[in-house]
């Protein structure tokens, strides 16, 4: 499975939902590639992802994808994201 | 790989900013006053704000203010900037924002263990209202875990 984080500049938030998704996944139990990326890249980068996490922002910008688009408020709240993508994955 | 470095010269607490840009550009003077970007780096954070919307305000009463690798970034550094009076930076659920964070990062590559560091200071939800409230460069520097 492939999980594709998204910000601006692909480094800083869009990183810490990476690794902060990483966290949750392993505690999870669930095997997955989860990449940073900044959302002009997104069409690409995003094209064989099953999960896009971003902030509100960014939704229109990413546009018509097959990924479910989860959008996180607490970047550094791993229970919201935890919740977040089990609804998602399970 | 800890934190990027976080001098006491990149510390500034309690300031006052009239808006969400003067919060921004006080976190740009704080990485150029300890080496790690030129003044231009503000106006680069700004306009990832201004192209993008409010995402950098990723936790309650947080904003991590950045832009991307370039010219205007000399050396890996971090910043923060303490707000006497919090601004509001136009985020539907986490403004306002008392806490600035100034990242500026050389590679993009190289940045992911930097912000793992980050997150494992801040997903303790008590770090944010501590740096909120911290008197000192030292009590910051203590928060975030760096000595420098």
């Amino acid at each position: 499975m492939k999980i594709v984080t998204i910000c601006g500049a692909g480094i800083g938030s869009s990183g810490i939902l990476k690794v902060n998704a990483e966290r949750v996944l392993g505690r999870l139990g669930i095997e997955a590639e989860v990449v940073a990326a900044d959302v002009s890249s997104v069409a690409s980068v995003a094209a064989d992802a099953q999960v896009i996490l971003t902030s509100a922002e960014f939704v229109d910008a990413i546009g018509k994808t097959f990924a479910d688009v989860i959008v996180i408020e607490n970047f550094f709240d791993t229970a919201e994201l935890s919740r977040r993508l089990e609804e998602a994955l399970g | 790989m800890p934190l990027p470095p976080l001098p006491a010269s990149s510390i500034v607490l309690g300031a006052e900013a009239a808006d969400w840009r003067a919060a921004v550009r006080l976190v740009g003077e704080a990485l150029a006053a300890s080496g790690a970007a030129q003044p231009g780096y503000a106006d680069e954070m700004i306009r990832m704000i201004e192209e993008h919307g409010p995402y950098v305000v990723i936790a309650p009463g947080l904003a991590l203010a950045h832009a991307r690798p370039g010219p205007e970034v000399l050396a890996d550094g971090l910043a923060v900037v303490t707000l006497s009076t919090p601004v509001a930076f136009g985020h539907p659920h986490n403004d306002p924002v008392s806490v600035v964070l100034g990242l500026a990062i050389t590679h993009a590559d190289a940045h992911l263990a930097s912000v793992a560091s980050l997150a494992n200071v801040f997903n303790d939800s008590s770090a944010i209202p501590a740096l909120a409230g911290a008197t000192s460069a030292a009590e910051v520097q203590r928060i975030l875990g760096v000595t420098a």
